[in-house]
């Protein structure tokens, strides 16, 4: 149908007149024509249904994402319940600055930070690492069977993550504890232990996420003209050739949008998962900014000074994302935003 | 397109240049390891399934093991009559099947409008929507604004505050645009308003897409535990994954506040009912994932082109 427009149309012309667009058309055959924009008004008229349909979803980020962004005065206030966000007394930064004066936030800060730079060395490459195995498997079925089998732990929850972990590692009767003291005679302390907490952490999250993780970089790997791998195969180029100058190349770009999303991430280190595993024992590596909010927030009800923490927490996230989408842009890389 | 072309390729042509010998062993070895990889990652379920069918003696007497000695339903009946975990079961079906609807109803209708390219303030409402994405208002201040609306104690607390998910809500903008402009083009001659084009063409075309993106917020829901921690109050309107955690860690000396201990009846449970506990909250999930597996990979590629 295009082609058949572009064939028949000879000319064509926009003009604006009273901030209308007008374009002007001739064909081939001679005739002319004008198409003048209609008005906004006329337009929403026109198309009320879309707008009407957009209603209900604009209603929701306003209520639910735009006033609790506005709610973020009381971070510079002395919020009280019986008074409301608006009756509270204004206190400027004082929030701020007794957050940065705690004792705690230092120790928030190195653990927030230690379990993320863990989690982008050791969980961040483990789906590129299954996904180059995975691209060596040319036996189909065996392919699809592994991929089905590493997708599953991604879609089960936390609670359940946790579950399993207390039900493998506990040191009363744990079945690797169990099998680790019948073969040492002692059993080991994975679960109370602040020095394990990180490790711990980190590698729930690879056991959970490897195999959904590698989704991406298949879906990258798929476009790739498998007779690239022939000529070059035919040219003489080994096993590690191929991958080095064909597979890689070709999750570059993929592999870059993802590590912009993780250190625009690294502050957050996912609280759902470290409330589950976090105790009375380890709680020294393990409170985290989302945990710690949680816990002076809703738990103590100081919800003036921890919204504070909570927004520093928030515009150093927004500033970490832009910041690294800015440098992949500067490297020639697309970025996200 | 042009990827399952690729694909297809992929799957027909294999290595057609002749492998050496040490080439062979590192295949070998490949495989070993995805299989490897792969077990170790079914295992604990594997372990946990066997364990609920197991009786007491055997689990302690046996540490590992997949195929029971002795089979046994009794931590079954044993949880099912001495733990609300069915109620648990209830309200989560509940959750999610309300939820999984009123989230797909807010993001479809909201994601046609900005399929349309002509759609004037198109921009702006986009960059609305991304601005939430980069930032908000956080945990504290959302508390206090749903609770100023009423929403504690309430599934609505749980459902309301993300009825549409941004990057889900891409998804399927992208799937609409990508629909042949021919069907919706014959519906607006023969005189259709863009809200039958919507439902009567748009919809029916979009199967996939309603399918993964319900796969996703479904799975959000069912697997919810800290929103309900949060906002729900009234023990008997917990949904499963509250109720697996108390019983989880009911006799484990490691849990960190008495509030963990509630209304459970009778002896703390044992391991093998706990393991029951565990596949009772698991297996919906690992029923419905076999149906939707074709269609949540293509979401996932989706979202990875136009994140």
């Amino acid at each position: 149908m295009a082609d058949e427009k572009g064939k028949r149309e000879k000319k064509r012309r926009v003009t604006h007149e009273g901030g209308r667009r007008i374009t002007h058309v001739t064909l081939q055959d001679g005739t002319e024509f004008s198409v003048r924009e209609i008005g906004t008004l006329q337009y929403m008229l026109k198309h009320k249904w879309l707008y009407l349909m957009l209603l209900p979803g604009l209603v929701y980020f306003i209520m639910f994402k735009y006033v609790p962004m506005g709610g973020l005065v009381i971070a510079f206030k002395n919020y009280s319940p019986f008074r409301g966000i608006w009756a509270s007394d204004w206190v400027g930064f004082k929030n701020f600055i007794d957050f940065f004066k705690t004792p705690d936030f230092g120790r928030l800060f190195r653990n927030t930070l230690g379990i993320s730079l863990l989690q982008l060395a050791l969980y961040f490459p483990a789906p590129i690492i299954l996904s180059l195995f995975l691209n060596e498997v040319y036996h189909n079925t065996y392919k699809r069977v592994i991929q089905t089998l590493v997708y599953i732990p991604h879609f089960v929850s936390w609670v359940i993550v946790a579950s399993l972990t207390f039900q493998l590692f506990n040191s009363q009767d744990g079945v690797i504890n169990m099998l680790y003291r019948a073969v040492s005679g002692t059993t080991f302390n994975l679960l109370s232990n602040p020095k394990t907490f990180w490790g711990l952490i980190v590698g729930q999250d690879i056991w959970r996420e490897t195999g959904y993780g590698t989704i991406i970089y298949l879906a990258a790997l798929a476009g790739v003209d498998q007779e690239m791998y022939e000529a070059a195969r035919i040219d003489g180029a080994g096993r590690w050739r191929l991958m080095w100058h064909i597979t890689l190349p070709a999750i570059k770009g993929t592999v870059i949008m993802m590590l912009i999303l993780r250190v625009g991430g690294l502050l957050n280190t996912g609280y759902e998962q470290i409330f589950l595993m976090r105790n009375d024992l380890n709680v020294s590596t393990a409170e985290v900014f989302d945990t710690y909010i949680y816990t002076r927030g809703i738990v103590q009800g100081s919800y003036s000074f921890s919204s504070a923490a909570g927004m520093f927490k928030s515009v150093i996230g927004m500033i970490l994302v832009l910041t690294s989408d800015r440098i992949a842009k500067a490297f020639g890389e697309s970025g996200i935003y | 397109m042009a990827k399952e072309a690729n694909m297809l390729k992929h799957m027909k042509t294999g290595p057609k240049v002749r492998k050496s010998t040490a080439d062979r062993i590192i295949d070998v070895i490949i495989y070993l390891v995805l299989g490897l990889i792969a077990v170790s990652t079914v295992m604990p379920f594997l372990y946990v399934v066997a364990g609920s069918f197991a009786t007491d003696k055997e689990l302690t007497e046996r540490a590992f093991f997949i195929i029971p000695r002795v089979w046994s339903i009794n931590a079954y009946s044993y949880a099912i009559h001495n733990s609300n975990i069915l109620q648990g079961l209830f309200n989560s079906i509940k959750l999610t099947v309300g939820g999984t609807a009123m989230c797909m109803a807010f993001s479809l209708l909201f994601a046609y409008p900005l399929s349309k390219s002509h759609l004037r303030g198109r921009d702006v409402i986009m960059n609305l929507v991304i601005v939430t994405m980069l930032f908000g208002g956080g945990m504290i201040p959302s508390y206090i604004v749903y609770t100023s609306y009423g929403l504690l104690d309430s599934y609505w607390a749980l459902i309301l505050p993300g009825v549409i998910s941004p990057f889900n809500m891409i998804i399927i903008k992208k799937f609409f645009q990508d629909l042949p402009i021919e069907l919706e083009d014959a519906a607006y001659v023969d005189g259709a308003t863009d809200l039958q084009v919507f439902y009567k063409v748009a919809l029916p075309l979009s199967k996939p897409v309603i399918a993964s993106i319900s796969l996703f917020y479904g799975v959000g829901f069912w697997n919810d535990y800290f929103a309900s921690m949060i906002y729900l109050r009234t023990a008997s309107k917990y949904p499963i994954q509250i109720l697996l955690r108390s019983i989880i860690l009911l006799s484990n000396s490691v849990s960190e506040s008495a509030q963990d201990y509630y209304d459970m009846n009778g002896a703390p449970p044992d391991k093998a009912v706990k393991m029951a506990c565990t596949v009772i909250a698991t297996v919906p999930i690992l029923v419905i994932y076999p149906f939707v597996q074709k269609y949540f990979t293509k979401g996932v590629m989706v979202g990875a082109v136009k994140g």
